[in-house]
């Protein structure tokens, strides 16, 4: 059963990561990115991490996807208007694209995927509660930090969105 | 017979989702009879008696009228949007806890809850969060400049004031300890409701969950005034009322939420008074039974006032204008959902909870 969700997810991750790049419409491209994020939630539930799958889903699918939507709806892109590229973009594009391919097959060639150790693998290690612990004594720091950097940026958006003396208009 | 836990649990489901279609069903009814009351009207009286089978009569009508799909549409994703609407709203239902346990004779202990998560509400706040798409989708792949609007202003209404829901819920959070629904009901039936800890918290709560909703003052997606009808300009038949049907959905979902976090879910005063006379009188099963009863019956209670409060509020307040909404979300609400983190954490480090 675990094993047959697991080949089914992956099939349908991989299947909708590769619509992402193939659609033709923009629009389509997106939700289909969003179907990708639900089959990677899907294998965080089979991992027993529940908190990451909620997460993954309520960050990305819930709030960046809308806004990437949201964009994309405004600049209304579709097949016929999109402008043809110079040959230099679509050179530059490909050698951008090899070297990320590059860097991450670097990344993961010595990778080695162990299986767990059944007798000491913990299925209760990706629950709320247990996280909690870990990022709150052992990366107490750089957590904190981050929230400080993700306060900011909203304070911030919140500082442009307030009206300035003497700009009200009606 | 014997009936095994996960049986009785199967039922449980069916009977939450029987439930919440059929409290969405009256919805349309009671929506009508409120503002009828409010504008003293008589209402709807032709179909039935008091006109109860008014929603039936509206749902034949939907069902027979023309499928339209206009010229340049996006024929899937037309279809896909009022679907996903539908589906988004009605998975919220199955975390919610709507009643303690029930103690049968040989030991079978069943929870009236769907499905019992340990990061509930969580799951809550992911799946309202995706219950913009529908909107969005329909919205764009109706092919229709009005459509199209009322769509993108979902989508910026919706992801504004996520912010500062999340905000009150992590004070919540802050004095519960758990993001278990159930575990956080339990905490209320032991000890006082969350309102009295978290009264500015649920200001904030309402307000975001009338503006996740589209209620009025917050349906701007669908202001007619602008927008022709917003999002579902183009939609008629069936597609039509699974947009109008979620609507009323969510704003069950929104009511049995707020319930559960800030107004004790299943709990009511004096039920561990009414335990103890019982359990002298009549034994430990039939005391817990019976309690367990009264408090689905006064959670139900409690939903429905919210719901008629969303009503309530629907036919007494105008619509927002856009650029207040988007200030009242971003300037007001999300400062003082930041300031009602810093109180939490102050009170909790001062005087425990």
């Amino acid at each position: 059963m675990g094993t047959s969700l697991f080949y089914f997810l992956t099939f349908v991750a991989l299947l909708s990561a590769l619509g992402v790049v193939f659609a033709k419409n923009p629009i389509h491209s997106v939700l289909f990115l969003i179907l990708t994020f639900f089959a990677i939630s899907g294998h965080y539930l089979l991992l027993n991490a529940q908190f990451l799958a909620a997460v993954n889903i309520i960050v990305y699918a819930g709030a960046i996807m809308v806004l990437f939507l949201f964009v994309v709806m405004f600049l209304n892109l579709n097949a016929e208007t999109e402008p043809n590229k110079p040959a230099l973009a679509k050179i530059t594009a490909a050698i951008a694209g090899g070297l990320l391919l590059f860097v991450l097959i670097a990344a993961l060639r010595n990778v080695n995927p162990a299986g767990a150790d059944l007798a000491t693998f913990d299925s209760q290690i990706g629950m709320v509660n247990r996280l909690g612990l870990v990022l709150y004594q052992q990366y107490l720091l750089p957590f904190e930090l981050a929230s400080v950097l993700f306060l900011v940026a909203m304070v911030g958006s919140v500082m442009l969105g307030k009206r300035e003396t003497g700009e009200r208009n009606f | 017979m014997e009936i095994p836990v996960l049986a009785w649990q199967g039922l449980v489901i069916l009977a939450v989702f029987g439930i919440t279609l059929l409290i969405a069903t009256y919805s349309t009814y009671a929506e009508r009879v409120v503002a009828a009351f409010l504008q003293d009207r008589v209402g709807p009286d032709r179909a039935g008696p008091y006109g109860l089978l008014q929603p039936l009569a509206d749902a034949v009508k939907l069902f027979t009228k023309e499928e339209f799909f206009p010229s340049g549409a996006n024929r899937w994703l037309f279809v896909f949007g009022p679907c996903l609407a539908m589906t988004t709203a009605l998975m919220a239902s199955a975390v919610i806890p709507f009643g303690n346990t029930l103690i049968f004779g040989n030991g079978t202990e069943i929870r009236l809850q769907a499905i019992e998560v340990n990061i509930g509400m969580l799951y809550v706040f992911g799946v309202v969060s995706l219950g913009v798409y529908g909107i969005m989708i329909g919205g764009w792949a109706s092919n229709n400049k009005f459509s199209l609007l009322g769509a993108v202003r979902a989508a910026a209404q919706a992801v504004s004031y996520e912010l500062a829901m999340g905000m009150a819920l992590v004070a919540l959070l802050m004095v519960t300890g758990t993001l278990s629904l159930r575990e956080i009901a339990l905490q209320q039936y032991n000890g006082l409701w969350n309102i009295v800890y978290q009264p500015l918290g649920f200001i904030i709560f309402i307000v975001c969950a009338f503006a996740e909703t589209n209620r009025t003052p917050f349906d701007l997606p669908e202001c007619e005034t602008e927008l022709v009808g917003g999002y579902h300009t183009e939609y008629s038949s069936m597609k039509m009322g699974l947009y109008l049907f979620a609507e009323y959905i969510n704003v069950f979902v929104a009511s049995a939420v707020m319930s559960t976090l800030y107004f004790g879910g299943f709990s009511f005063p004096g039920e561990h008074l009414l335990y103890d006379v019982l359990l002298k009188s009549q034994g430990e099963l039939f005391a817990h039974n019976t309690v367990t009863i009264l408090g689905t019956i006064t959670l139900f209670a409690k939903i429905f006032f919210f719901i008629f409060f969303f009503m309530w509020v629907r036919w007494t307040l105008p619509r927002f204008r856009y650029d207040q909404l988007m200030r009242l979300g971003w300037t007001m609400l999300f400062p003082i959902a930041i300031v009602n983190i810093l109180l939490t954490g102050a009170f909790i480090l001062f005087f425990g909870k």
